[in-house]
This record gives C-alpha cells, structure tokens and sequence, in this order.
C-alpha cells in the first residue's frame, strides 16, 4: 500500500464514511467546490453531490447549530471550522447546547466538529490556535487531536460514528509533513485510547498532535547524547483521557514530563499532572514539569513563533532535568 | 436526490395570485370544532400557569417561573398551523405551543417541580424539555440558538426530501443576538422549511424593543434576510393561525424560510420576581382589559360563531378537572435519585464515575484511593 499525507488520510476518512452511510454529510465554509481552505474535502462534492457536502455562509454559530439539529434528526454531520480559531464562534452552541443536549433530554448529537489547528507554520495569531483546552472543562464533548496519518483516518472514522459530538482537531503542521500507510479494511481507531509512540524505562513524555514529533526527535538526543530511554506517550483522545495509560507509563519510569504546543496555564498539562498526583504520587521519583508554548498569543514571525512554541531542544532541557532529579 | 412531494398551495398562491384569495381563505377555515379545541388549547395554557402560580407560592416549584398570561393565542394558534411529524421549538412563554404538541400537564408540572420522573428527570427546569417523538424541541437559555438547531432539523428534512416543517420561536429581544441572524440567513439561504415567529411582547425582561432595535417593525428584518415577512395580531388566535399556516405551507411547499412578527404583550414579569418596575402605568391593565385574547376569543365564539356559554364552560370544568388531577399526579411523583446525576452526559461512557470521597462517605472510609 502507498503512503498518503495526513491531509490525504482524513479526506479517505470522510469519503469512506460517506460512502458507507448516507446520513454523513460535510458542512462549513468553502467546503463544496473549493475544497475547504487545506482541500481536506476536495472532490468529495462531485463524487457525493451539493447536498452532503454543503457551501455555507460565514457563520460558526450556525453550522455548528445546525449541525446539532441534523444529528438530533439522525443526521451525521461533519461541520468544518475554516480555521479551529473560528470555534470561538461556536462556544456557545458547543458548550450550552450541543454539550448539555444528551444530559438534559436524552436527544443526542452524533456530530463531529473538525478543523485545522495548531502553528509552527506563521500563521499569525489567528490562524495557529490550539483550542483544545477551551473545551476540556466542558463535560458533553470529547476532543480528539491525532499525531500520526493512521490515526487521523482511524479516530475520524471513529468519531462519525460516535453517538456524541467529538472536536476533532487536525494539526496542519502536519497535514502534508506527516504520511502513513493505511492498515487495510475499515481502520477505526476507538476514541479514548493512549498510544506508546516510543516505548522506554527511564523517563515519560506524556504530550499529543505535533509535538509528539518533538518528543520523539527529543527522545532520540537524550538516548544517544544521554543514554536515557525516554517513552513517549501519545494521548490522541484529550476527553476523555486515558487515565489508565497515563498511570501505567509513570508507573513504569517514574519520572514525568508533559508537553504541549497549547499555552501554559490552564491547558491539557495540569489536568494530566493533577490526575498523576491523585494516582501515581508514591511512583513519582521527580517532580513532573511542563513545556509548552508561552502564556501569550501566538505571534507570526518565525523568530517570535519560533521562541514561544516549545521546540525539541527544549523538551531536552527539560527532560535532562527530570532525568537528574 | 428524491423530489419533495409539493403539498397543496393555499396561502402562497394567494400571494402570487390576488384573485384566488377567497380560496386561500377557504382552506384556512377552521372547522367549529377546531375552534373549540383552539379555547381549550387556551384555557388550559392559562389554567395550568395559574396552578404553577399557586405552586410556586407553596414553594413546590424548582426554579423561576415565567408566565405566558396574555400571549396564549399566539403560542396556540400558531403551533395548530402544524401537522403530525412537524417540529416545534418552543420558548418559556410557550406553553401553549407545547399542549398542542402533545406535552401534557402532569409532564409540565413535573418538570416544574424537577421530579425524578419529569421529561428532563431533574436535569433541566421549566420549559426546557424535548421529545422528537411528539415534535417538540424546547429552548436553551441562551436565546436564538434554536434558530441555529431549528435550521439543522429542516436541513434534514430538505436533503432527505421530506414534507415535514419546522416551527421556531424567538422574542423580539433575541433577534438581537449574533446566533440569530446566523442562523435565520443560514436558513434562508439553504432554503430551509422553517418558519421563525418572533413573538414581540413588548419587552425583553426589563428592555422595553424600542431599546432592543431602531427597526420600528421587527418583520422589515425579513427583507434583509431575502424572504417573505408576514405580521399578524398575536392576541387573535384566527388571524395567529392563518398567518403561521400560510408560512408553514409555503415551508412545506419547498419555498424556504417565512419571519413572522406577532404582535403581542407580556403581562406579567419577565418571571414572576420581576415587579415590573419599568413598565408605565396603567399599561398591563390596559392591555388586560382592552386585549385578552381568552376573552377576545370567546366573544368571537359566542358572537360570531353562535356557540353557547355552556360549551365553554364544559371545557372550563374539563380543563379545571385535568388540571387538578395533574397537580395530584405530579405532586406523588418521587424526586431524583441523586446518582442519576452522573449518568447520561454520554452515550458511551455513559456514566461519570462519583469522587472518591463520596464512596467513602457511603462505604465508611477511604476507598483506597492514591
């Protein structure tokens, strides 16, 4: 089998999807005959038609409203953010809405929310965010953010077919730099499952989405310049989170680091070490520290981007540190 | 993609063509019967209010109550205009809309009283309530949201080539929010069989819709949006009825989104706390007296249509007997059971696991957490 690019992967997704129930459909801006902004749904309106793959108006609020209301009907609508910076748009109807529809009346929303996120390419504050952790404190949503191009095939797949709504982040870091070859069948990959991406003894990186590459560049330095054996933990699914994976990689080395592209204060990082401290304190031989972007907003030029965002050298640093507590 | 049946045109071709208004006008008509349903749709939106009332003041009630007094001709005219399989998405002073559905009173004063057995089990409070099955969506509380979801079920209903329409409510006031001009021009655009009634009452809790809009007519906001404005009396519930029915025949027709503003006036407080406070004297009582839709009604039942006081007061004994034995029914209802709070977030997990400390509570000790 040939290798295909991420972007590539999550089209497959949706074209698969699509192809095998009726009920999904693509809404969101310039989806149908331009392709969406990253052509993620590039030829899926000629292949399905206008009305599953439908053109709408700038208006965040209502695509995600309306994608609640298809799905309530039976629907499985896969709503695209131009840009995930735009769900801001859509807080609202995520998180009073689409997120409380199942507690309160028992009506689900079978829908997916998908959307390029994510820097490292000079996009400027608005085009660059991580908005994952906006919504980690809303219980009623589940957050996916894949690392590899089998996964990202693998858990949208999954994520159509989930009875809720998942928020389905796609790193365009990786969209074009990032290829895998696709196990054969329908690959469906479960939501709420950690991956090992790099198995080692001495120290764990607990991180997701593209700095997952970081870690794993990190990693390969520390066991040749420090011999250390570093395990590098991709969460892929952020709620829920894997706790028992989490436990099970500290439990293992005993020493911890978490690192994310998101801002520092209050990301996905603290959650996960509040969760290490309540279950695995009596393991922990080191503090378990943080790296991450800066608590600013994402600035466009490469040697401001390049200094907030957490780069390989400093996961390095900060490992070195773990690793001689 | 399979075509949609196109129902039958009353009101559309009455627009387009004047001269067959008299036949549109016909197959409007209501029957005597439908007209007696309408006043016990009415009278039981009241009665059932006033029992909430008398409720409230026991201290039985969970949560605000906002009353519907003096709106119940739009609320029920209005959701008459729809046919079985049609969704409705209501608002707090649409109780009336919510009766005709098929929502019953023991299941409003349950959800009243955030009973364990309540459509919402406890979850959600007053009118915030849903059961596709009988075609109704009720509110969240951030207000023109439903335009957004209303648009996505008639979106399902237009793809899948279905000859069902979709109702949505909203006060003048939320016409101001970002969602709903989002999600009516989203709409209109997808040419969606929805019907949006924005209910002007007059007043957005205190804001009175002279400081809502600089629009004079909250239906010249139809223009912007490329579709058909109608305005009606919201206290006549003829006239309430024959304006949604020709929207909802139009929406069935395949010919998209129809705005209605009905005119009408909220008596009471935005809940009852409110003591109204910025309302000009004399205003409420004016509109009580001059303008009641109960009692416009019936004198266009007795006047014009010949139906005897008796019959009304039949249906007043009937709607008294049912709110009564409603009230008993609620009222033996047990509360939830407090761990039903942590499940249903999900369909899968469909449970939250209780903190640690509650187990302990209940198990008597540490449960070996940590």
């Amino acid at each position: 089998m040939a290798e295909i690019t991420f972007l590539e992967a999550i089209r497959e997704a949706l074209a698969e999807e699509m192809e095998r129930d009726a009920n999904v459909f693509c809404l969101g801006e310039d989806v149908g005959v331009y392709g969406g902004a990253f052509k993620v749904t590039e030829g899926l309106r000629d292949r399905f038609g206008a009305a599953r793959v439908i053109d709408t108006p700038i208006a965040e609020a209502a695509i995600v409203g309306a994608a609640a209301g298809a799905s309530h009907m039976g629907m499985r609508p896969v709503a695209e953010m131009q840009f995930i910076d735009f769900i801001a748009n859509a807080y609202d109807m995520l998180t009073n809405y689409v997120a409380t529809s199942r507690y309160r009346t028992g009506i689900g929303c079978p829908m997916v929310v998908r959307g390029p996120s994510g820097g490292y390419v000079r996009g400027g504050p608005f085009h660059s965010q991580n908005a994952e952790a906006a919504f980690l404190h809303t219980p009623g949503l589940k957050i996916v953010y894949p690392a590899t191009a089998e996964d990202a095939k693998g858990l949208l797949k999954a994520a159509i077919r989930d009875d809720d709504c998942v928020l389905f982040f796609e790193h365009k870091y990786l969209y074009r730099r990032i290829r895998g070859v696709m196990p054969a069948g329908d690959h469906v990959t479960p939501i709420g499952k950690a991956r090992v991406a790099r198995e080692g003894c001495d120290l764990s990186i607990i991180t997701y989405a593209a700095t997952v590459w970081k870690a794993l560049e990190a990693a390969e330095q520390l066991e040749r310049e420090d011999g250390l054996s570093v395990e590098v933990l991709d969460l892929r699914t952020l709620a829920p989170l894997d706790d028992e994976a989490i436990v099970a990689t500290v439990r293992k080395t005993s020493r911890a680091l978490v690192v994310h592209e998101d801002t520092c204060t209050g990301g996905i990082a603290g959650e996960v070490i509040a969760r290490l401290t309540e279950h695995c304190f009596e393991w922990l031989d080191a503090p378990v520290l943080r790296v991450t972007a800066h608590d600013v907003p994402l600035p466009g030029a490469p040697a401001l981007e390049d200094f907030v965002l957490p780069q390989a050298a400093d996961i390095v640093v900060a490992a070195r540190r773990i690793a001689a507590y | 993609m399979p075509r949609r049946p196109r129902a039958k045109l009353g009101a559309h071709a009455n627009r387009e063509r004047p001269s067959s208004r008299r036949d549109a006008r016909q197959a409007l008509e209501l029957s005597r019967e439908q007209k007696l349903e309408l006043y016990y749709w009415m009278r039981l939106t009241r009665s059932l209010e006033e029992r909430l009332v008398s409720l409230q003041r026991q201290s039985k009630l969970v949560g605000g109550l906002f009353r519907s007094l003096g709106q119940e001709a739009d609320a029920v005219g209005s959701a008459f205009a729809l046919e079985p399989g049609d969704v409705v998405s209501s608002l707090t002073r649409d109780l009336g809309a919510l009766l005709v559905r098929g929502l019953t009173p023991v299941e409003v004063l349950r959800q009243s009283m955030a009973k364990g057995d309540s459509l919402t089990r406890g979850r959600d409070l007053g009118l915030h309530l849903a059961d596709l099955d009988r075609g109704f969506l009720g509110h969240i509380s951030p207000l023109g949201d439903m335009v957004a979801v209303m648009a996505g079920v008639t979106l399902s209903f237009k793809v899948r080539g279905e000859a069902r329409v979709g109702l949505v409510y909203v006060g003048e006031g939320a016409t101001s929010t970002g969602t709903f001009h989002e999600a009516i021009n989203l709409a209109a655009v997808q040419r969606c069989p929805l019907v949006v009634i924005v209910e002007n009452n007059g007043y957005a809790y205190s804001t009175p819709s002279s400081v809502q809009s600089a629009a004079k007519r909250f239906v010249d906001k139809a223009v912007g949006y490329g579709i058909p404005g109608e305005r009606a009396d919201g206290n006549d519930v003829i006239a309430v009825y024959e304006v949604t029915r020709r929207a909802v025949d139009r929406a069935r027709a395949g010919d998209g989104v129809t705005l209605i503003e009905l005119l009408t006036y909220r008596r009471r407080g935005h809940a009852e706390h409110d003591d109204q406070r910025y309302v000009p004297a004399g205003e409420v009582e004016r509109w009580a007296r001059e303008n009641d839709p109960l009692e416009r009604f019936v004198r266009v039942l007795v006047d014009r249509e010949k139906i005897e006081q008796r019959e009304l007061d039949a249906l007043d004994a009937r709607v008294s007997a049912e709110v009564d034995a409603a009230t008993a029914e609620a009222e033996a209802s047990p509360a939830p059971e407090p761990r039903d709070a942590l499940h249903g977030v999900l369909a899968n997990p469909p449970d939250v696991e209780p903190h640690w400390y509650r187990d302990a509570a209940t198990r008597g000790g540490d449960a070996g957490h940590v």
